[in-house]
């Protein structure tokens, strides 16, 4: 028999699948606290089935989904994937790695090339830090957005070379520009297979989802520099995969990575408790074999991750944000229609999915919000989660009116409703605010139609408040 | 009356796609033309001439008339060398003026910075449509977007208006209650303040706003309106931005590329005369561009991407007439089968930069280029044509 969870236990389980996760209503809350937290992480860190319907059902059925020379319709699938995954840590994983090694559709004009890079994030994700570095480095969308396929025996082209120590793996201070270039040569000859073809596909230029083909890796060992290189004080003939484990063996590249995962996870900002958990994932990290699900494990696991300094010390990005409401609206179950609206959304509050402004990413954390994007932020979470024909809006509908006859109290209420949306906390401020609202809006709660609507209606407005925008 | 650079206003109009130069502005005294174009293309007697050689589609009925009164500057040939045929990343280059590298700054939202750099006024910049396009992206610069001007503002599908006043009182409270929560809650209630400030200065426009032109229901017209009653409402806003498309005709070409150049015509013609009416046409131009043309040989029912184009300036203080030239459509001289560019778009940026808001267009535009003549008051700057 599984024992009822405390109220704690509910509270630090919403933290988690707000982290995790894209946040989970009261029903799944109750259920995962009573198989306990450890066991819960282990099951995000291990995905089974995705449960959704397989991608090739989904491109015959639903070419909305499959228009590969625009962003959205490809944005869309991803976005489907987010809203009905029951493997929420993969997709939020993949979207931390999007933005991490952003590659963005402007250069590629090929929506299938970026999609493939995402499912390399979901096959590597978890795995070991140097083994996702080396499949990143063979990953078309990349060798192309990097300008590695230009990366010639003779004529080294850096980009790449720069970046990956830049921005994918050390970050600034801990290389010099020999080592960029020393790294360069060795990445010369990884480049694309299928160029001519594809070439010829592109003039084409046709809309039809099945006339594309994404490239491919190839490695062009007459164009490959094997000579010896000296990289970060090491000498020897290296290749591509030398380079990248030289770099996942330094601690700026533990420092990097475990870092980048906090903020993401964790807290936007690494307090003095913050550098400790930190310290504790390099741990790991190194223990492991640069393994990023045991580096996670050590995160949710810890004591900062659990305590009460790191809840809501996060400002959700705007896809985490819409597929959060969607989620809980249930608004999207099937790969229906308008899915790449949701994605589209997103965009209007500044995060086109798939399409990162630059190779740096996305500038997270409180940057998100401007006016602008607020308003997009409250309108779109509110209309999702007003709306009583939404299944999960009338689901939460059902479990607060049931048993209830009579009138319930505006406290009450209001305390309902934040527990439903999934055992969400606000500051005493807005909690005042809110009963105020329901008691001088509320004439009678006796008639369950009319409850309903104020349910909704207040939904609704705990989507619009600060603290909704904060994970 | 006597106007300063501080009155200056730019109209940008984005066509999104990639609109065909050729059947747009058409050399319909070249055989080379019908050669190329054996269905998509535009019959000399439909065409209204400008001079023996080249005229407007059909359809653009308010644009002949207002270069009938030399109000009306033709950039031909405009573009940038080893042009991008994708609409992403040509539309990037556009916004960012920078074709060798990705930029992460709009080079309107630089201007933006530049006209207002203590950012004292948050409509300085104001697009008309939703999501920023990246010309107006910028570090640190609030640009405001607006989707549709009567709706602007927060909870617009609340259909109730009772519970809509009571929500946004309630929202306001919500973001307007200090103290606990540290800077981010605090930045966010600030925020939120501040848009819903924005909004009711925003929704005034509309309450202010009267005139005698009835523009039409589609969704540039409605861009332009919305444009027009911020501008007359005095908010300071310098740059408006919006969009139309989609251009991107690879089929049916004919009747879109009609459909949206009447619909375009008609809303600039509306725009221009309501601006007349509200006595401020003298202080603001329009710039109409799109990120690149479309291939000279048509594919049987429309046309695939290409790059040479054209951009028109539009205004009472523009010097009519036609700029830089028609690049030949003869097989030798094409490019990859597309018109050869022959003018950086960066020279018009500047010119705009530099003659009509008075700044320094250097660093906005990410180099030195030559300006065109394009304003009857420019301060001595050079032809190009």
């Amino acid at each position: 028999m599984t024992t009822t969870a405390s109220r704690q236990e509910i509270k630090l389980m919403a933290h988690l699948m707000r982290r995790a996760g894209f946040g989970a209503t009261i029903g799944e809350l109750e259920a995962r606290a009573a198989k306990g937290y450890a066991t819960t992480v282990e099951e995000l860190l291990h995905p089974g089935e995705a449960g959704d319907i397989p991608q090739d059902i989904i491109r015959r059925y639903h070419v909305d989904q499959s228009e590969l020379r625009q962003p959205f319709s490809a944005a869309g699938n991803w976005v489907y994937r987010m809203v009905t995954s029951a493997n929420p840590l993969e997709e939020r994983l993949a979207l931390f790695f999007h933005g991490l090694f952003a590659t963005g559709y402007t250069k590629l004009n090929q929506a299938r090339a970026l999609l493939n890079q995402i499912e390399m994030f979901r096959r590597h994700g978890f795995g070991p830090f140097d083994t996702l570095l080396i499949e990143l480095s063979k990953d078309p969308a990349m060798l192309l957005w990097l300008d590695n396929n230009e990366n010639h025996n003779g004529h080294i082209n850096e980009n790449y070379g720069r970046e990956l120590l830049e921005l994918f793996s050390m970050g600034i201070g801990n290389y010099s520009e020999d080592d960029i270039k020393e790294a360069s040569r060795a990445f010369t000859g990884w480049t694309l297979g299928n160029v001519d073809y594809m070439a010829m596909r592109a003039m084409k230029d046709s809309i039809w989802p099945y006339s594309r083909i994404a490239w491919h890796f190839n490695f062009d060992e007459g164009d490959h520099d094997a000579g010896e290189k000296t990289f970060l004080g090491e000498t020897g003939n290296f290749n591509g995969e030398d380079i990248v484990k030289i770099i996942c063996k330094q601690d700026a590249a533990a420092q990097f990575i475990c870092t980048r995962l906090f903020q993401f996870f964790a807290a936007d900002q690494v307090t003095e408790n913050g550098q400790v958990c930190i310290d504790e994932m390099k741990r790991s990290y190194f223990e492991s074999n640069y393994e990023i699900r045991t580096v996670l494990r050590t995160l949710f696991n810890s004591s900062y991750f659990k305590s009460e300094e790191a809840r809501y010390a996060r400002v959700k990005g705007p896809v985490e944000l819409v597929v959060g409401a969607v989620r809980t609206a249930g608004s999207y179950t099937k790969p229906t229609l308008g899915v790449d609206d949701v994605a589209q959304q997103a965009f209007f509050m500044g995060q086109g999915l798939l399409n990162p402004p630059t190779v740096e990413g996305w500038h997270e954390g409180d940057e998100w919000i401007d006016s602008g994007a607020l308003v997009e932020r409250v309108n779109f979470v509110a209309n999702e989660l007003s709306n009583p024909d939404q299944p999960g809006v009338r689901t939460i509908i059902n479990r607060l009116t049931e048993n209830k006859e009579s009138g319930v109290t505006a406290e009450q209420l209001v305390d309902d409703c934040l527990e439903a949306m999934g055992s969400l906390d606000v500051s005493r401020d807005t909690l005042n605010v809110l009963h105020d609202h329901v008691a001088g809006i509320e004439k009678a709660t006796d008639d369950k139609n009319e409850l309903g609507s104020r349910i909704a209606e207040l939904l609704g407005l705990i989507g619009a408040s600060r603290e909704y925008q904060l994970a | 009356m006597v106007s300063t650079t501080e009155d200056k206003k730019l109209v940008v109009v984005q066509l999104s796609g990639g609109n065909d130069y050729l059947n747009t502005v058409v050399p319909y005294a070249s055989g080379d033309y019908y050669d190329f174009r054996g269905s998509i293309k535009i019959d000399p007697e439909d065409v209204i001439p400008i001079d023996d050689e080249i005229g407007l589609r059909p359809g653009l009925n308010s644009i002949k008339r207002l270069w009938d009164q030399g109000k009306v500057a033709i950039i031909h040939g405009i573009g940038y060398a080893n042009p991008n045929r994708s609409h992403f990343r040509s539309m990037d280059i556009w916004h960012t003026a920078l074709p060798e590298d990705i930029g992460n700054e709009g080079w309107l939202g630089r201007t933006t910075r530049d006209l207002d750099p203590k950012g004292e006024n948050v409509l300085t910049a104001v697009n008309f449509g939703r999501g920023l396009p990246r010309a107006l992206g910028c570090r640190g610069v609030p640009v405001a977007s607006v989707g549709n001007l009567e709706t602007y503002g927060l909870f617009p599908d609340m259909q109730d208006d009772d519970l809509r006043k009571f929500a946004l009182d309630t929202f306001s409270k919500m973001y307007g209650a200090a103290g606990a929560g540290g800077p981010v809650m605090e930045f966010l209630g600030q925020t939120g303040t501040d848009a819903m400030k924005g909004a009711d200065i925003l929704r005034t426009a509309v309450e202010r706003y009267q005139s005698n032109v009835e523009y039409a229901g589609n969704s540039i017209a409605s861009s332009m309106r919305d444009a027009a009653q911020v501008m007359f409402a005095d908010l300071g806003t310098r740059i408006f931005y919006t969009q139309q498309g989609s251009y991107d005709t690879h089929a049916g070409e004919l009747a879109t590329h009609q459909k949206l150049w009447s619909d375009l015509d008609g809303a600039i013609g509306d725009f221009v005369d309501d601006m007349d009416e509200h006595d401020a046409a003298d202080d603001t131009v329009i710039m109409v561009f799109s990120e690149f043309g479309r291939r000279i040989k048509d594919n049987g029912s429309g046309t695939d991407h290409g790059s040479g184009g054209v951009a028109f300036l539009i205004g009472n203080s523009v010097k009519g007439g036609q700029y830089s030239y028609y690049p030949s459509i003869k097989e030798k001289d094409h490019l990859e089968g597309d018109l050869r560019f022959n003018n950086d778009f960066r020279m018009t940026y500047t010119t705009l930069l530099e003659d009509w808001f008075g700044l320094d267009a250097v660093p906005i535009v990410n180099g030195t280029f030559e300006k065109f003549d394009f304003f009857a008051n420019g301060n001595g700057s050079n032809g190009a044509h």
